[in-house]
């Protein structure tokens, strides 16, 4: 088992927003995170790489236990890739120098040889030939597959996607989810927050349905899509089918 | 009306030149290194550096809260009742950077706050530590926005710099008074030292708008265009 998490709670003030959480995931594996905006799915993948403390519960990274006091974060942090919503590179570098950072700040690499890595994951994402542009040039679906690559160079053992296509205009989705795709082919372990369900449905291993901090439904995509168990996750499909015009 | 200028004011004026060169630009220095600890504290302090916090706000509140003058004339007759004697030059540089740093505190602040929260976040995320975040992620856009209200300070700090005259500091505003006491021509000695502040204060801001267009980066900052 790669990721595993059990039992974990977090609460903002009075409202408990993630309330009791357990699930794993194998190497390899793809699993979605579908359900209703404040249902806790990004604060459940913050909790994964600690950019937010959860409350009770535990983590583990293999046999490393996330969730222990005594773990170094920015070690861990360097072996999980994560995607934000709103891309967030960094603004005042070029794509090269964004994905070169973790290398020469984190990896220590050499020069030469953050350069060399940087360059071939922004070929991977189709993006050798903007190297030298700054985030400002890019378009949005440019910038994400930037970002993408900035986590892959890390060679992180698993990578979370926080809703990586949901800032983007309808017409650049496509080339994120299609480097997404690819990535969930090669082998790589994701765990993705998403609202495209047709990308659920053909790439996931597992589908996870979350609503108000529980996880109420879990299972393989035709299944969850075609018979769902519960009431609430049926009610959502037809919901999200009505608002997102169906499958892509 | 008859205007007398005097080519021989011109090496005292020089002289004194230099000297709010000089205290300008160390005080600008040492009072961005300064400003720059208050801000950061004032920032992220919260948490468990909390007391260093309290000492930062209260430090930044006390010399932005007293007249620049009152900090002179504390520094260089007020010290000496405690044991300490400054030097004119060491006194008005010391006020002088004490006073700045607070301001540029206050600009600093405004400038790192003004980096996004998810810059930071991004940082993190790929496994630096907080301290190298800032210094390769918030930092450089930080200063970089911080430029324009940084070059407001640096003026401001070159005429603020004349009260240390009246400590018997020789710059600029020191040798005009003397050569105006000496010559009795006031008005001359005063359009030309007005011009002198004026050409300083001119070449700084082309200088640091120079900077600025250098280090610029596309979408950080004003846009190149309206």
């Amino acid at each position: 088992m790669l990721l595993r998490v059990e039992d974990l709670h977090k609460r903002y003030g009075k409202e408990a927003v993630i309330q009791g959480v357990s699930f794993s995931l194998d190497q390899g594996e793809t699993k979605v995170i579908i359900g209703p905006s404040g249902t806790g799915k990004s604060t459940l993948l913050r909790c994964i790489n600690r950019l937010t403390e959860p409350d009770r519960g535990r983590i583990w990274l293999e046999d490393l236990e996330i969730t222990s006091f005594k773990v170094n974060l920015n070690h861990i942090r360097a072996k999980i890739g994560f995607v934000f919503q709103d891309f967030n590179l960094f603004t005042h570098l070029t794509a090269l120098d964004n994905v070169r950072l973790g290398l020469l700040r984190v990896k220590r690499m050499s020069r030469k040889a953050a350069t060399e890595r940087a360059l071939a994951e922004l070929a991977r994402v189709g993006l050798a030939d903007k190297a030298k542009a700054y985030p400002a040039e890019l378009s949005g679906g440019q910038q994400q597959r930037v970002s993408i690559a900035r986590a892959l160079a890390m060679d992180p053992k698993l990578i979370l996607f926080d809703e990586p296509t949901s800032a983007l205009d309808p017409e650049l989705i496509g080339e994120v989810l299609s480097v997404m795709e690819n990535l969930a082919k090669s082998g790589m372990t994701m765990l993705v927050v998403t609202h495209e369900m047709g990308f659920a449905r053909s790439v996931a291993d597992e589908i996870l349905f979350m609503e108000k901090g529980v996880i109420v439904e879990q299972g393989p995509p035709d299944q969850l899509f075609r018979s769902p168990k519960h009431p609430r996750t049926a009610e959502f499909l037809r919901r999200i089918t009505d608002l997102y015009g169906g499958e892509r | 009306m008859n205007l007398v200028f005097s080519w021989g004011w011109l090496p005292r004026l020089s002289q004194g030149l230099l000297l709010t060169v000089e205290l300008t630009l160390l005080s600008m220095a040492l009072g961005a290194a300064l400003g720059l600890i208050l801000a950061m504290l004032r920032v992220y302090g919260r948490g468990p550096l909390l007391p260093l916090y309290l000492v930062a706000s209260a430090y930044v509140h006390f010399f932005r809260g007293t007249p620049l003058l009152v900090q002179v004339m504390a520094f260089y007759y007020g010290l000496p009742s405690v044991g300490v004697q400054l030097s004119p030059f060491v006194a008005g540089l010391l006020a002088l950077t004490l006073n700045t740093a607070a301001y540029q505190a206050e600009y600093f602040r405004g400038a790192i706050q003004s980096v996004r929260v998810g810059q930071m976040q991004a940082a993190l995320a790929l496994g630096l530590s907080r301290l190298q975040a800032l210094r390769y992620v918030v930092l450089p856009q930080a200063l970089r926005l911080v430029i324009p209200p940084w070059t407001n300070e640096l003026i401001y700090m070159v005429k603020g710099s004349a009260v240390v005259y009246l400590i018997g500091v020789l710059e600029l505003m020191g040798q005009a008074k003397n050569i105006a006491a000496r010559t009795f021509r006031n008005f001359e000695v005063y359009v030309v030292v007005a011009l002198f502040y004026l050409a300083l204060i001119f070449v700084l801001t082309v200088a640091l708008r120079a900077v600025e267009r250098r280090i610029r980066v596309p979408g950080l900052g004003a846009p190149s265009r309206a």
